[in-house]
């Protein structure tokens, strides 16, 4: 489940955030973007920061995309997104975030901007998933081109 | 101070007397609203055990982040209970849990060593989770690092019995990624992770079952953890606790209380004793005390409703398919090793235990289901499970993201059609 091979397609790293137990979203993520052409490596739940950063060295992905339904994912996101900046090597990687961000399940229009000043590409609350195909089918024929 | 009432017994008297005890998941990281939730729950009018659910960052030993959200005043989803001082907690319980009241705590933790402690240190006694349960699906600890963590904390709970405590632990191996798991490895992990407690010295234990698709897979599955923990578990005091549906949830105000009230029906018709009941807000933020008391009556009533119609109990089970496939499972299991932990560690090394769609790294992840047109979990890949692959005629594509979206939301669409 956790590796996929498609050669030709872009790379991309799917995570949760460190605190979230989820999976569901995290397994649904990995069927759309394989359904994309893309190469999918999975990390799952409940992944510490240092983690997500050294799988990126190492794996060196088109795209990293954390996501979160448990209602920390604002404060977890911030979190990650400050260790995978603070290394030299994946100032330029680009990452996104989205799901559930916060525990009140409103739109949060100060979140989603400090997770953008934070380093965020891009960040989809409430599940934005049009937006998210648009950005996955662009890097597609980026990558592809 | 009244002697509170051990878990195990008082459900068993209520079950005796024809109650189904019912049970809410709620959690405040504010000691206030703890408290206000606790005495809401035993005021509901319901036979109700009160519910302290801890938060994520607890849950994974995160001090740091608990401690900031508790210098900062931000909500955490849950209570923090190894962090706040004994004393607070204390006064969240004091005057609330007596013998008409037992609390559990809830946590999810793959190592809760620190979570046991605290919980023991507050006098408290009842707690739930297990090695595979909390370990594989919500968290990236070592199975092994979290068996071994199990067996401290088992054996911490176990030795506060009889000082004025009775030791009370539930397995949650019924409920693990459940929404698209066939429920012979789910009754299966539950009775394994029964038999984990038991070896280390836990004699009142609960196994779980989540609420699945079909009610008639639900029956068999729950006969079955019947049938299966009588021959499994001699001399132990132990009884079934039902969760309403955990996945995705009705968003109409009717749906949500349909479902829960199949829940309720289920439980007392298959003979489960304690139902973790789910609220109508489910689907749409975290629930308020105010929800969950309305969940834990309309669950009761129904249940009070359903036992009135049909007194009999559940009666002899046949040699069904859910029966057949937990019994092999776990047999192959306990043959592996007279070590619960260790046999359950190989079991996982070699793929005999597999649980599909499950990320965890110590999962092989070589097994597939799938949900069929009558709502049933089936297996269309049972990788090196020692159960018969499924039937012939099954649907052999690829689960796409689409097809895992419509099993995962088939019953939020089944309720929420013609409610209002």
């Amino acid at each position: 489940m956790n590796i996929t091979q498609s050669p030709a397609g872009p790379s991309i790293l799917v995570t949760g955030t460190s605190s979230d137990s989820h999976t569901w979203n995290l397994v649904y993520l990995q069927l759309l973007l394989e359904e994309a052409g893309c190469r999918v490596t999975n990390l799952g739940a409940c992944v510490p920061p240092v983690l997500v950063a050294a799988e990126c060295l190492a794996r060196d992905p088109d795209l990293v995309v954390v996501s979160s339904v448990n209602g920390h994912g604002g404060a977890d996101g911030l979190r990650l997104i400050e260790v995978l900046r603070a290394q030299p090597d994946l100032a330029g990687t680009p990452v996104v975030i989205g799901g559930k961000l916060a525990t009140d399940g409103l739109r949060n229009v100060g979140l989603v901007r400090r997770l953008r000043a934070a380093g965020y590409d891009a960040v989809f609350d409430n599940g934005d998933l049009a937006r998210f195909r648009t950005l996955i089918s662009r890097l597609s024929a980026r990558v592809a081109s | 101070m009244t002697a509170a009432a051990p878990l195990g017994e008082f459900v068993a008297r209520a079950q005796a007397g024809g109650a189904l005890v019912v049970q809410p998941r709620m959690g405040f990281s504010d000691p206030a609203t703890m408290r206000a939730g606790l005495a809401a729950t035993k005021a509901a009018a319901a036979t109700t055990v009160g519910t302290i659910t801890l938060d994520s960052y607890t849950r994974v030993g995160d001090d740091e982040a608990v401690a900031r959200a508790l210098r900062e005043r931000t909500p955490l989803n849950g209570y923090p209970i190894v962090a706040l001082p004994r004393s607070t907690s204390q006064a969240v319980l004091d005057g609330l849990r007596d013998a008409t009241f037992p609390v559990q705590v809830r946590h999810g933790s793959a190592t809760p060593d620190r979570i046991f402690a605290a919980l023991i240190e507050l006098g408290l006694d009842a707690t739930e989770g297990g090695p595979v349960s909390y370990c594989l699906p919500y968290s990236r600890t070592p199975l092994r690092e979290a068996v071994a963590s199990w067996r401290r904390s088992c054996r911490l709970l176990a030795a506060t019995a009889g000082r004025g405590a009775a030791p009370h632990l539930e397995s949650f191996g019924g409920c693990m990624l459940g929404q698209l798991c066939p429920p012979g490895l789910l009754v299966a992990i539950t009775l394994l992770e029964a038999l984990f407690f038991v070896q280390h010295g836990l004699r009142s234990i609960s196994l779980s079952y989540a609420q699945q698709q079909n009610p008639e897979q639900d029956r068999q599955a729950l006969a079955a953890l019947r049938r299966l923990a009588g021959e499994l578990l001699p001399g132990v005091e132990w009884h079934i606790v039902l969760y309403a549906y955990m996945g995705v949830y009705p968003r109409t105000q009717g749906g949500a209380m349909r479902l829960l009230g199949a829940a309720a029906e289920l439980a007392v018709g298959a003979g489960a004793a304690r139902l973790i009941v789910k609220t109508a807000a489910e689907a749409h933020r975290i629930p308020t005390i105010a929800d969950n008391v309305e969940a834990l009556e309309l669950a009761a009533g129904r249940a009070a409703r359903a036992a009135r119609r049909d007194d009999r109990g559940p009666g002899d089970e046949p040699d069904d398919e859910v029966y057949l496939e937990a019994r092999a499972l776990v047999e192959a299991v306990a043959g592996l090793d007279p070590d619960v932990g260790r046999a359950l560690l190989t079991a996982f090394g070699r793929g005999l235990l597999d649980v599909p769609f499950c990320l965890h790294p110590d999962n092989a992840g070589r097994t597939r289901s799938y949900v069929d047109d009558r709502g049933w979990l089936r297996w269309s890949d049972t990788g090196a499970m020692p159960i018969p692959a499924a039937r012939p005629g099954r649907p052999t594509g690829r689960l796409t993201a689409a097809g895992l979206l419509a099993a995962l939301s088939g019953v939020q669409r089944r309720y929420d059609e013609g409610a209002r």
